[in-house]
């Protein structure tokens, strides 16, 4: 087995809600160098949340989030430097709707990382071409569909070069046949070795994509293991129970 | 109605149109400035000058524009501050109109799902950058319309100015009316440059609406959030 290289590391994280509702309650939790770990659980069970406390989007109350032996925290002046590296996507794509697509995919590399403007070009071309949308580059985000937009959300995040990716239930808000276009790309990016925390409510996708899969519910960690474990022989009652709700039996 | 009259006084309106539009001018980039950074500052939340912000508004939206210029400009001399009516008038229209711009910008900037915000941090753009990038683009787009308004009240509102003896259209006319008593000519004529003055905003104002909408940003295009 391949050495493994530790890249991400939160421990003992505790959040809780302004009502002080605990989310995420004490856990603890490590991503390996190119390992696509999928995160599942009922709604409300803090997976969302998790997500985004690892890109320091969310306060959190106690607890450690470590990036490459680094501790990172919003309130530190570097946050912003550190986020260049953890890209996000999320479920409502969230393009800058005053922008062009080539606007939006452009904006970050040229105004955070100062990059020059014929390389960025150049890379954006080339992630473009390869989710398909290169005819789109001067169209307004409100000139695509939902998949579209949500594959231009990937490329915005890719261009940056992040270590690794977050994505928040990219899917959710498609309709269907457009659900496969988006997960292709994130399939080819794991076969790639991206590193990635996925966020979803699409077993399929999860046992086709993971290399772990984290079943979350009421703010810990249940269960822990490879996909085809857990996917066919779930531990836990609870997991069995989640499960089950994607089973449809037919009406007799 | 006498024609001669007008004839002879006209070049009176047009100098004091200049003194008018001037002023509203200047009181107006001013008021857009104040506008802007006040927002800002209640966008991004800062501490202390949020509070000084919201009292600022409060003060200035909820006390008469000839109200503040009187104590611009009888009030503070008595502290030993004296200014010239112009600048009374600057102060005054930006003090005033601040405010208005100020909300206006808000509205706009709340129109924004805040999850655009954490979009732009997650690419690595600071919090000021994403508002000077991200979320003012689209604010002030959708804005647009109560600035416009915002505008052609501040104009309007110049026409307490000569209460502090600032030598603008309502000046003259008030002043040709006690010297001849051709009250019919000279309001006539007041009403005419008011007209002359605004109508090109207004329709400057409206061209511009139309083209923030067909441009594509703004409300159409707004991705919800959630």
């Amino acid at each position: 087995m391949k050495k493994q290289e530790e890249i991400l590391k939160v421990e003992h994280l505790i959040k809780s809600y302004e009502n002080g509702k605990p989310v995420l309650n004490d856990l603890s939790f490590s991503l390996n160098k190119g390992e696509v770990v999928v995160i599942v659980g009922p709604s409300g069970c803090g997976k969302s949340t998790f997500l985004r406390c690892l890109n320091m989007l969310e306060p959190i109350d106690s607890g450690k989030i470590i990036f490459k032996d680094q501790p990172i925290s919003r309130s530190e002046k570097n946050a912003h430097e550190i986020r260049q590296k953890i890209g996000m996507v999320f479920q409502s794509y969230e393009l800058f709707p005053h922008k062009t697509i080539m606007g939006n995919i452009m904006m970050a590399p040229l105004k955070v990382q100062k990059r020059n403007k014929k390389e960025v070009e150049q890379a954006e071309q080339q992630l473009l071409e390869r989710v398909g949308l290169l005819d789109k580059k001067d169209a307004y985000p409100r000139q695509l569909s939902g998949g579209q937009k949500q594959r231009v959300a990937i490329v915005r995040a890719l261009i940056m070069n992040p270590e690794i990716l977050l994505l928040d239930e990219i899917t959710a808000a498609l309709d269907p046949e457009m659900v496969r276009e988006v997960l292709q790309v994130v399939l080819e990016l794991a076969r790639e070795g991206m590193t990635m925390v996925i966020v979803t409510h699409e077993m399929e996708f999860a046992k086709a994509v993971a290399d772990r899969v984290l079943f979350l519910d009421q703010g810990v960690v249940v269960e822990e293991s490879r996909p085809a474990e857990f996917f066919n022989h779930p531990e836990t009652e609870r997991a069995q129970q989640f499960l089950n709700t994607f089973h449809y039996d037919a009406i007799e | 109605m006498d024609v001669n009259f007008i004839q002879n006084y006209y070049p009176l309106y047009v100098e004091a149109a200049k003194m008018t539009i001037t002023i509203s001018f200047i009181g107006i980039v001013l008021s857009l400035v104040i506008g802007l950074i006040c927002s800002m500052i209640k966008a991004l939340k800062i501490p202390v000058l949020g509070k000084v912000v919201n009292i600022y508004i409060e003060v200035s939206r909820n006390t008469p524009l000839l109200i503040q210029l009187f104590f611009l400009y009888f009030g503070l001399p008595k502290l030993g501050i004296v200014f010239s009516s112009e600048t009374c008038a600057i102060i005054g229209l930006s003090f005033l109109g601040g405010s208005y711009m100020a909300e206006a910008f808000r509205t706009g900037i709340d129109n924004v799902a805040s999850i655009q915000m954490e979009s732009g941090l997650s690419l690595g753009f600071t919090k000021g950058q994403v508002f000077r990038h991200i979320i003012l683009p689209q604010a002030v787009a959708t804005s647009i319309p109560v600035l416009c308004a915002n505008i052609i009240f501040l104009i309007k509102e110049t026409s307490v100015f000569s209460a502090v003896a600032l030598a603008d259209l309502m000046f003259v006319a008030k002043d040709l009316i006690g010297i001849y008593y051709k009250t019919d000519e000279a309001l006539f004529m007041l009403v005419l440059s008011y007209l002359a003055i605004l109508l090109p905003v207004s329709l400057i104002c409206t061209w511009v609406e139309r083209r923030v909408r067909y441009a594509g940003f703004g409300n159409t295009s707004a991705v919800s959030g959630n």
